[in-house]
C-alpha cells in the first residue's frame, strides 16, 4: 500500500508548476522550488508513458487476472512487512505478516489469491521508513525523488538504500526476467491508483501542495498504525479556530481519570479539582515560548514521552506537540514558529 | 467516578428515551453508509458514473450530516475570524461545492469494497467523537476512513473525513493560507470558484 501510495503521489499531477512558485516558505519544504519541478517532471512522465499503458492494461485485463497480479505481489512484499513489524517490537504482527505469506504461497497458489486475509490475517502496511520513525528518527525536509515521488529524508534514504534489500523481485537472478516482473508492478500499481489520481486532481487547488500535506499526514498516520496522537500543532492550535477551541475544551472537560506525571506524582486528581499544570512546566504556562525549549528537553530525558498523552489542562496541546514533535522527529512544529 | 457514573447512566436513559434527537453517532454513520451502498448497489447507472444521480443521491442522503460551515473553519484556519461574514459564506459555499464534487467522485469508484464498522470508543457524554470504518479490498492492507463528528441541536454532524490518515479538511490548511498570503481572502474565494468552474466545464466536456 505504501508503494501504492507513493505511486498515487508520484504519478498524479495536474496544474503542479503552475501553482503558487512563490510562497514564502513552506515550513517543512525548504527546498521547493526543486520539489515542485521534479514533481513537474514525475507528472510529465506519468502522463506521456506510464498511466496510458495502465489505463490500456486496466481495459485489457479481466479484474479477476489484474486481482491475481495485485495479490502475487502483495506476498511477495509480506516478508518485509513482517520483518519491519518485527523490528519495530511488534512481533505478533510481524508473525501474522510471515503467516500470511506462508499461506498464501501455499495454499493460495504463489500469492495469486488472497487467503489469508478471509482467515482473518490482516494485511499491513509497514517499510524501513516507518520503523525509522518509529524508533525516533525525524522525517526531515520533504523530498520528492525523481521516479518514486513524494518523500522525505528519513523515507527517502529507506527506500532507496534499505528497502530494496528486503524486495524478492530484486533477488531474480534473471536480470532481464526480474526487470519484467518489476515493470509489470509498477503498471499493476498504477492501474489500481487510476481513480485516486484522478480523485486527488479534482480535489486539489495546487496539486503539489495538496500532495505534499497528504504525504505528511499519510506517513505520520502509517508510523502510528492509523491511530496517531491527536494532530497538536502550538502554531495551528494557538491562533487557528479550531485550536483554540481544543484548548477551551481541554481547559473545561477534564477526563476523570488521575493524571501523574513522569515521576508518579499526582498531578490532578478530579475533575471538580483545581487544575495545576505539571511542575515542570509551571513556567510554560506564563511564558510559553520562552519555556518550550525546557519543555522539549523534559520530554527528551522523559524517553517515550507518553505521559504527556494525559490531558494536562491549558497547555497540554503544546506539550504533546513538543513530546510528538521530539517522538516523530516532524520538525514540523518547531519550523512553524 | 461514581457521579460520572451515574450522569452517564442519566444520559443514556434520556437518550434512549427521545429517539428524536437522532441516532448514537456511530449507529448513524453505519446507517447511513449501508443505506447509500444499498443504492449504489442497485443502480447500473450510477455504477456507470452518471453524475447528476450520484450528486441528487448525496444531497438527498449525506449532505445533511455534514457541517460545511465547520469544515470550511478549520481548513481555514487563523484566518477564519478575520475574514468578514461575508466572504465567510462564500467560503463555505465554494468549499462545499469542491468537497461534495470530491466525495461524488470517490463514490463513483465504489466497487463492492467490504465496508467493516470498528466499535465506538467513547463515553456516552461525549459531543465529540470519532466514527471510525474500514475498507476492505484485495492485496491491500484494509484503508481506514474515520469520520470526527459533534454534536449539535439537530443531531450529529461530521465535520471532518480522513482517510487513510488524510484529513480531507486540514490537507488544505496549508494551501488556503498560502492563497490568502497571496491574495487574501478574496483571492482564495476566487480561486475556489475558478477551481469548481473548471471542473464544471471538464464535467460538461465530456459527460459520462
Amino acid at each position: 500500500m505504501l508503494r501504492r501510495f507513493l505511486g498515487l503521489l508520484l504519478l498524479t499531477a495536474l496544474v503542479g508548476l503552475g501553482g503558487c512558485a512563490t510562497t514564502g516558505g513552506t515550513p517543512g519544504d525548504p527546498i521547493e522550488g526543486y520539489n515542485r519541478a521534479m514533481f513537474g517532471f514525475n507528472d510529465t512522465l506519468d502522463k506521456a508513458l506510464i498511466k496510458p499503458v495502465a489505463s490500456g492494461y486496466k481495459a485489457v485485463m479481466p479484474e479477476f487476472a489484474r486481482t491475481g497480479v495485485t495479490n502475487f505481489f502483495a506476498n511477495l512484499g509480506d516478508i518485509w512487512i513482517g520483518v519491519n513489524n518485527i523490528l519495530q517490537g511488534k512481533v505478533g504482527a510481524g508473525v501474522s505478516d510471515l503467516g500470511r505469506f506462508t499461506i498464501n504461497s501455499t495454499i493460495g497458489i504463489l500469492g495469486l489469491f488472497d487467503v489469508a486475509s478471509s482467515a482473518g490475517l490482516e494485511k499491513h502496511n509497514e517499510d524501513f521508513g516507518q520503523t525509522l520513525g518509529r524508533w525516533g528518527v525525524g522525517g526531515g525536509a520533504y523530498v520528492v525523488l525523481p521516479f518514486f515521488g513524494p518523500s522525505n529524508v528519513r523515507d527517502g534514504f529507506s527506500r532507496l538504500v534499505i528497502d530494496w534489500h528486503g524486495d524478492p523481485l530484486w533477488y531474480v537472478a534473471n536480470i532481464p526476467t526480474r526487470n519484467e516482473l518489476i515493470g509489470v508492478r509498477v503498471v499493476d500499481d498504477r492501474a489500481n491508483l487510476l481513480d485516486l489520481s484522478r480523485l486527488a486532481e479534482e480535489a486539489a487547488l495546487d496539486h503539489y501542495a495538496y500532495v505534499r500535506d497528504a504525504f505528511v499526514q499519510r506517513r505520520r498516520s502509517l508510523i502510528y498504525d492509523g491511530d496517531p496522537p491527536p494532530e497538536s500543532n502550538p502554531a495551528k492550535s494557538s491562533d487557528s479556530g479550531a485550536g483554540t477551541e481544543a484548548v477551551a475544551r481541554a481547559g473545561t472537560e477534564l477526563p476523570p481519570a488521575q493524571i501523574t506525571n513522569q515521576w508518579g506524582e499526582r498531578v490532578i486528581t478530579a475533575a471538580d479539582e483545581e487544575l495545576t499544570p505539571a511542575k515542570e512546566f509551571a513556567r510554560a504556562q506564563s511564558q510559553p515560548a520562552a519555556a518550550r525549549q525546557e519543555a522539549a528537553a523534559a520530554a527528551v530525558s522523559n524517553g517515550s514521552g507518553s505521559v504527556y498523552e494525559p490531558k494536562i489542562p491549558h497547555n497540554h496541546e503544546a506539550l504533546l506537540a513538543i513530546s510528538a514533535g521530539v517522538r516523530t522527529g516532524f520538525a514540523q512544529a518547531s519550523l512553524k514558529q | 467516578m461514581m457521579m460520572k457514573f451515574v450522569f452517564a447512566l442519566c444520559f443514556s436513559l434520556f437518550a434512549a428515551a427521545v429517539p428524536a434527537q437522532g441516532l448514537a453517532p456511530d449507529v448513524q454513520v453505519k446507517t447511513i453508509t449501508n443505506e447509500v451502498i444499498g443504492i449504489i448497489k442497485q443502480d447500473k447507472e450510477i455504477q456507470a458514473g452518471n453524475r447528476k444521480k450520484i450528486d441528487d443521491l448525496v444531497d438527498a442522503k449525506v449532505l445533511p450530516y455534514f457541517n460545511f460551515s465547520r469544515m470550511t473553519a478549520l481548513a481555514v484556519g487563523r484566518n477564519w475570524p478575520k475574514a468578514t461574514a461575508e466572504q465567510q459564506k462564500a467560503l463555505t459555499g465554494e468549499f462545499r461545492a469542491l468537497l461534495v464534487r470530491t466525495y461524488s467522485s470517490a463514490l463513483s469508484a465504489y466497487k463492492n469494497q467490504v465496508i467493516e464498522f470498528k466499535p465506538l470508543r467513547a463515553a456516552a457524554a461525549d459531543t465529540d467523537v470519532t466514527v471510525r470504518t474500514q475498507v476492505k479490498q484485495p492485496g491491500t492492507e484494509p484503508i481506514s476512513i474515520d469520520y470526527s463528528m459533534e454534536q449539535t441541536p439537530t443531531g450529529w454532524k461530521v465535520y471532518d473525513v480522513a482517510i487513510g490518515g488524510v484529513s480531507l479538511v486540514t490537507n488544505y490548511r496549508e494551501t488556503f493560507n498560502a492563497e490568502i498570503r497571496e491574495g487574501g481572502v478574496d483571492g482564495l474565494i476566487k480561486s475556489l470558484v475558478g477551481k469548481n468552474r473548471s471542473l464544471d466545464t471538464q464535467a460538461s466536456a465530456k459527460p459520462k
